[in-house]
């Protein structure tokens, strides 16, 4: 769709520079990552609760998504 | 049949009617100063607080798949269908760092769909069409994955019958008065009963995880039966860890399942819906509680194989793996809560059909109505359209599940994840550049979709014979000599990224007439209270907006 006529609105040049990024954001990279190495996990033990490592490990990577997303939305708000 | 389930249909009928009524009365609720208009009716005023979008995106997320498709899919292989559990992990991350710039950019536009988006960047009719189409086709089959997972109820409990009218005729009911809510009150709807929806089935899974496991001995016990179980089958395929022949396939899985589910247009809708980027970023954190249920929600498939279940027949005499967690309840709740058990999974598949189909709709609306067939449309004319189309879709699911019918349910999502997929270069990368050629765009388009249809018309199911009977393809189809097989979507956006990329190189160095770009990098950082270019209506803001202590 196009904008309306308004000529379009000269952006406030300090949003552009602020922008999105971060050297923070790379952490989000290791969450998705580390799931997807089967190596790490496709084992029955140490078991942990009658989990197999394969069951607990992967649901203990929830906790590391949760983590990292927390600390980069932390870390990168505006203040 | 029926008759000995009595209590458990009379709560599921009062607990549905009940949500029905919720329903209709959204149309009320926030309540705008009218609904004719598609930023109402299909993203709820775009005004959705931390609360309202945590239930919403989670009532995306979470649906039958969850309940129904993934716990069968253990319950039948084992280890290879918790893939399902990175997948919901690493979709997190990915959204943090891609939907918040399309959030932006569509607030600064007034974008309702990811084809409008593309419409703009690649000034480019012809591949937001394509995006469309492909958005809508792609949703029918997870529409119909809902429909399965309500089938699955409705058949432990014994009221459906055997002809082909009479097995589907509760779902074409439940689905009728589904469309009617959906039809009056749009978004608001699902979003309300989504509260409910999600009361249920949190209480269901808290005593479903605890309650089970002590009936059945422990988890550990339960990991053994399911051991024992797969050691005993001469399917090399199974077991409770994955064998050298299904790694591939399960990360391939998860990540394409991943990057698929982002791009769905119901996905974007519960993003589009929130009032600015911080909702999204925090919902990012708070959403993996989801996460972790599911994850022992597809437990629940080995609870099945350790209590014993036996899946009620297909009729054409297979199992139906999908009933073996409504059995399962059956077997070890006392009626009445497997009557709230069932609900509990019945409006879990309504509110993400109602979701799908309204982002559907909202596609079909912005990107063929007003482009081709009515470019004067009025605010009101498109959200009429809207509502009709929503109609028309959730019928288009309802032939899905008459027509295909493959071995596992879980493979309707994974079907409509292979085509919504091949919109990955356009709408997914292209919130990041802009290097790609529109016409190299669609032409990897056309080689992605053609590979990832023909290779799901060769996975043809063992025994009844039937074409796109799965979504995991053999690798020794292409001469290699390996038993390994591999997630169709994942080589087929490979191979879309491939020709896009050659293509743009081939295009530019002959110099092909390139579209401009209609917007500027300053649109993907865009936040609330920043000036928008499109004269979207805003809703009045609520007094009685939800409080958003998700901080």
């Amino acid at each position: 769709m196009t904008g309306p006529e308004e000529p379009s609105t000269p952006t406030p040049p300090e949003n552009a520079v602020a922008g999105d990024r971060s050297p923070w954001n790379w952490l989000l990279f290791i969450p998705i990552v580390v799931p997807l190495l089967t190596f790490l996990y496709n084992a029955d033990g140490p078991r942990i609760l009658g989990f197999p490592r394969f069951y607990w490990l992967q649901l203990a990577f929830i906790l590391l998504g949760v983590g990292a997303t927390t600390l980069v939305y932390q870390m990168t708000k505006k203040r | 049949m029926w008759r000995d389930h009595e209590l458990e249909i009379a709560i599921f009928v009062i607990l549905f009617l009940a949500v029905s009524g919720i329903g209709f009365f959204a149309a009320r609720w926030r309540r705008p100063d009218t609904l004719a208009h598609l930023d109402e009716w299909g993203l709820g005023g775009r005004n959705f607080g931390g609360w309202i979008t945590w239930f919403l995106v989670g009532g995306d997320l979470y649906t039958a798949y969850t309940f129904v498709a993934v716990p069968a899919l253990l319950f039948a292989s084992g280890a290879a269908g918790f893939f399902a559990v990175p997948y919901t992990v690493i979709i997190y991350p990915l959204v943090f760092l891609v939907l918040v710039r399309m959030w932006s950019v569509s607030h600064r536009h007034g974008f309702v769909t990811p084809a409008d988006f593309v419409r703009t960047r690649f000034q480019s009719p012809t591949l937001a069409l394509l995006i469309a189409i492909t958005g809508i086709v792609a949703t029918m089959p997870y529409i119909a994955l809902q429909l399965v997972g309500i089938e699955s109820v409705l058949k432990t409990m014994g009221v459906t019958g055997s002809g082909t009218l009479a097995r589907h005729l509760p779902i074409i009911i439940a689905f009728a008065i589904l469309a009617a809510y959906t039809y009056s009150s749009g978004l608001r709807a699902p979003a309300l009963i989504a509260f409910v929806k999600d009361i249920l089935i949190y209480v269901v899974i808290l005593v479903a995880v605890f309650y089970l496991p002590s009936k059945l001995g422990g988890w550990g016990a339960i990991f053994d039966a399911a051991d024992a179980k797969f050691t005993k089958t001469p399917a090399a395929t199974d077991g409770i860890l994955l064998n050298a022949n299904n790694q591939v396939q399960y990360f391939t899985l998860a990540l394409g399942s991943a990057l698929a589910l982002f791009l769905y247009p119901h996905s974007l809708t519960g993003v589009l819906a929130s009032k600015n980027r911080g909702v999204i970023k925090r919902n990012m954190s708070a959403l993996p509680a989801y996460s972790f249920l599911l994850g022992l929600i597809a437990l629940l498939g080995f609870a099945a194989i350790a209590a014993g279940v036996v899946p009620l027949k297909n009729p054409n005499g297979t199992n139906d793996n999908n009933t073996v967690v409504p059995l399962l309840f059956d077997k070890l709740f006392p009626d009445w809560f497997a009557g709230v058990a069932y609900a509990a999974i019945g409006i879990g598949a309504l509110v993400p059909a109602a979701i799908m189909s309204i982002a559907a709709a909202n596609l079909f609306t912005r990107n063929i109505y007003r482009e081709y067939l009515k470019r004067d449309a009025s605010p009101a004319q498109e959200a009429q359209a809207s509502k009709i189309m929503s109609l028309v879709v959730k019928f288009g699911a309802l032939l899905f599940v008459v027509f295909v019918d493959p071995q596992f349910s879980i493979d309707l999502q994974l079907i409509g994840g292979v085509i919504i997929l091949q919109t990955l270069p356009a709408v997914g990368l292209g919130l990041f550049t802009r290097w790609f050629h529109r016409g190299a765009l669609v032409a990897g388009w056309v080689a992605g979709m053609g590979l990832g249809l023909w290779m799901l018309y060769k996975i043809v199911n063992a025994t009844t014979g039937r074409h796109f009977a799965g979504s995991n393809f053999p690798l020794s189809e292409w001469g290699f000599d390996t038993k390994k097989t591999i997630y169709v979507g994942f080589v087929a956006v490979l191979v879309n990224l491939a020709v896009a990329a050659i293509a743009t190189l081939i295009l530019r160095a002959t110099s092909v007439a390139d579209g401009g770009d209609g917007t500027e990098p300053s649109d993907y950082f865009a936040d609330e209270g920043d000036a928008r270019l499109s004269d979207a209506p805003t809703s009045p803001a609520p007094s009685a907006a939800a409080p958003d202590p998700i901080t």
